[in-house]
C-alpha cells in the first residue's frame, strides 16, 4: 500500500516517525508513594517529592522498572542493564520541579521491533528506537476561570514510558495499525491500559515529506494527538500543508505544532516558539538503575503469548485466515473467547461464528464480547447442534438470535420450541410429496427442462416444514422426486 | 569565553531576569569558573570508568506501595494563589 501526494514537483511520499507516552500501570508513582488512581480530589495524591518540595529525594519504584523491562521485551528490544536518570529543565506550570526527570543518553530498553498487520493481511516491521522512563507532568485546567489556569499534582510523577519509533512509516494508515498494535501489546503485557480519551496513551507524530529517493527533509512535530483517527487525520493535513509550502517555493522550518480536531488541520504552538534547550544533564539525586540478565529472564518467564505469536498460533492450529486472526488477538477477551469456542471443533466454522454473527450482533446491540448474553460455551454448543444434525446451519442463525435475546443454552432453546430440524426421509419425503401435487404444472415445467424452479420448491417445502427440513437432505430429495 | 548573547540565553532559561549592564561583567565570571573546572580535563582519565558516586553505593529500589498523599492542604498551603484545592497561576492558554 503507498500513500503518495502528486505534486506539480512530482511525487511527494510521507516520512512518519511516532512518540508515545504510556502511562505505566503501578499503585505508586515513578519515584514516590503517592497513588497514581486516575479522577481523584485535586492534590490528594501528591507527594512533597511530586510537588517539587525542596530537600525531597527521590526513590524508584520497582514495579516501574519492571513494566518498562517488560514492555522492552514484549517489543522484541535490547534491554540495557545500566540506564541513566537525567533532568530535563524546562519551566511550565505544572512541572513543580523545574525539570523532569526522564532518561537522555542511556535509556533503559533500546532498539527493538513492532510488526504491522495491514487490513489486507500483509504485515510490516516498524523499528523501535528506543524507550525510556520518566515522570508525568500535572495537569493544567484553563476553563475554569476567566484568567487564571489551575494546577492539579496529582499527575505529577506517575510513570511514563516514552516509546520512540523509527521514521519507518510511510502512509497514515501504518500509523493508524503502529498505535493499534503497540496499544495491544501494552494490553496484553499489562504496562498500560492504552486508554487514549483518558490521556494514559498520548502520540507526538513527526512528520515530513520528500520525493521518493531523497534524503530526510525537515520534520515538524505535531504534539498531544489523542485518538487513532487523529493521528491519521493530523498526518494528511500536515504532509498536505509541506508539500504546497514546498512547491511554492517556501521551506519548512522545524518545529511544534497543534492539532485541531474541530478544523481537521495543524497549527504552529507559539510557547514552543523559542528553540528549546533542555540543557539535560544526568540526575545528581538519583544513581545509574541496573540489574542482571537473571532480573530480565525472570520477567521474560512470566511474558503471556503476545499478538502475533498467537496469530501464528490460531493460523496453524485452527487453520483460519491470517486477517481473521489479526481481528481476533487484536483483543485478549476477544481471543479468548474465540479459542473456547474453536477448542475441538473446526476452526474456519468457530471463526465465522464469532467474527460475523457473534460480533456483528454485539456491534449493533452496543455490547463488548465482556458483556455478551451468549457465553463462548454457548456457542460451541450451538456449533455441536449443526455438527450433529440437530440444527441445520440455517435453523442455528435463528437459535443463535434467540440466544442473544434470552441468554438460554442452545439446546434448551430447540427443546422448548421444538426447533430440531427433521433429518427423517420418509418425513421429508412426505412433505415433498404434498408440495409437487399441489403444484403439478410447475412440477412439469421443472421435467421439461426449468431446473431453476427447483429452488422455488425447496424454499415452499422449507416454508411447508417451518424451516426445519435438513437442506441437504430436501435439496436431493426433490431432485430425485422431480428429476428421477 | 562566553559572549553577551550566550549569557543572555542562559539568563532567559533560567527565568532570571538579568540588566544589560550586568550581561559582560557575568560574562567574564561565568567564563572563569568554567576554566577553572576545564582544569579536571588534564588529568588523563583513559581507560577510567566514569564514577557516579564516592561511596560504593547502588540505587535504592522501593516496593510499589502507597505511602504518601492525602494531604492537598498541605500541598497547596504555601502557594502564592490557589482555588478548589489547585494551585493558581495566571492563565497560559495556547
Amino acid at each position: 500500500m503507498s500513500y503518495i501526494i502528486k505534486g506539480n514537483t512530482g511525487d511527494w511520499e510521507v516520512v512518519i516517525g511516532l512518540e508515545v507516552h504510556a502511562q505505566v500501570i503501578s499503585n505508586s508513582k515513578l519515584f514516590s508513594g503517592a497513588d497514581t488512581t486516575f479522577g481523584a480530589e485535586p492534590n490528594s495524591q501528591v507527594s512533597f517529592v511530586d510537588a517539587g518540595f525542596p530537600g525531597m529525594l527521590p526513590v524508584i519504584n520497582a514495579k516501574c522498572v519492571e513494566q518498562a523491562v517488560r514492555t522492552g521485551l514484549g517489543l522484541k528490544a535490547k534491554i540495557n542493564n545500566r540506564s541513566v536518570f537525567a533532568r530535563k529543565n524546562y519551566f511550565y506550570a505544572d512541572l513543580p520541579q523545574g525539570y523532569q526527570i526522564s532518561q537522555y543518553e542511556l535509556p533503559i530498553v533500546g532498539e527493538g521491533t513492532l510488526i504491522l498487520d495491514m487490513p489486507d493481511g500483509s504485515t510490516r516491521a516498524v523499528g523501535i528506537e528506543r524507550l525510556h522512563l520518566e515522570q508525568d507532568a500535572g495537569k493544567s485546567m484553563h476553563d475554569q476561570h476567566p484568567n487564571k489556569s489551575l494546577i492539579d499534582l496529582n499527575r505529577s510523577g506517575v510513570a511514563l514510558m516514552e516509546i520512540v519509533s523509527k521514521p519507518d512509516m510511510r502512509t497514515p494508515e501504518e500509523a493508524g495499525a503502529y498505535l493499534r498494535k503497540l496499544r495491544a501489546i501494552l494490553r496484553y503485557l499489562g504496562s498500560c491500559d492504552g486508554n487514549m480519551e483518558e490521556g494514559s496513551m498520548r502520540c507526538d507524530v513527526n512528520v515530513s515529506v520528500r520525493h521518493p529517493g531523497e534524503e530526510f527533509r525537515t520534520r515538524c512535530e505535531i504534539k498531544n494527538v489523542n485518538s487513532v483517527r487523529f493521528v491519521m487525520q493530523a498526518i494528511e493535513h500536515e504532509a498536505a500543508r509541506h508539500v504546497e509550502v514546498y512547491e511554492s517555493g517556501g521551506d519548512i522550518r522545524q518545529e511544534t505544532r497543534l492539532f485541531d480536531p474541530s478544523r481537521g488541520e495543524t497549527r504552529s504552538m507559539r510557547s514552543k516558539e523559542q528553540a528549546h534547550d533542555y540543557r539535560y544533564f544526568p540526575d545528581p539525586d538519583l544513581l545509574p538503575l541496573e540489574f542482571d540478565d537473571a532480573y530480565v529472564e525472570a520477567i521474560r518467564a512470566t511474558l503471556p503469548e503476545l499478538p502475533d505469536e498467537k496469530k501464528e498460533r490460531f493460523i496453524s492450529e485452527y487453520g483460519i485466515t491470517a486477517y481473521d486472526a489479526t481481528v481476533l488477538v487484536m483483543d485478549q477477551e476477544n481471543s479468548a473467547f474465540f479459542e473456547t469456542v474453536a477448542k475441538g471443533r473446526d476452526g474456519k466454522t468457530a471463526v465465522a461464528w464469532v467474527t460475523t454473527n457473534l460480533f456483528g450482533s454485539l456491534n449493533k446491540r452496543g455490547l463488548s464480547v465482556s458483556d455478551s448474553p451468549v457465553s463462548a460455551t454457548q456457542l460451541g454448543q450451538l456449533i455441536d447442534l449443526v455438527a450433529d444434525n440437530t440444527l441445520s446451519t440455517r435453523l442455528a442463525k435463528d437459535v443463535f438470535e434467540i440466544m442473544m435475546d434470552e441468554g438460554k443454552d442452545p439446546s434448551v432453546i430447540v427443546e422448548e420450541r421444538g426447533m430440531k430440524q427433521v433429518t427423517d426421509t420418509s418425513a421429508i419425503e412426505a412433505a415433498c410429496d404434498q408440495v409437487i401435487a399441489a403444484n403439478a404444472e410447475k412440477a412439469d415445467e421443472v421435467r421439461n427442462g426449468k431446473e431453476k424452479l427447483v429452488a422455488w420448491f425447496v424454499g415452499q417445502v422449507m416454508k411447508a416444514t417451518q424451516g426445519k427440513a435438513n437442506p441437504a437432505m430436501l435439496q436431493e430429495i426433490l431432485k430425485k422426486k422431480l428429476l428421477g | 569565553m562566553l559572549d553577551k548573547q550566550t549569557v543572555r540565553n542562559i539568563a532567559f532559561l533560567a527565568r532570571i531576569d538579568v540588566k544589560e549592564d550586568d550581561l559582560e561583567p557575568l560574562a567574564n565570571q561565568l567564563s572563569g569558573i568554567i576554566g577553572w573546572v576545564e582544569q579536571l580535563g588534564e588529568v588523563n582519565t583513559d581507560g577510567v570508568a566514569p564514577m557516579t558516586s564516592v561511596t560504593n553505593q547502588v540505587l535504592r529500589w522501593r516496593a510499589d506501595e502507597l505511602t504518601d498523599g492525602g494531604r492537598a492542604d498541605q500541598v497547596v498551603l504555601n502557594a502564592p494563589d490557589k482555588l478548589d484545592g489547585c494551585f493558581a497561576v495566571p492563565k497560559m492558554v495556547e
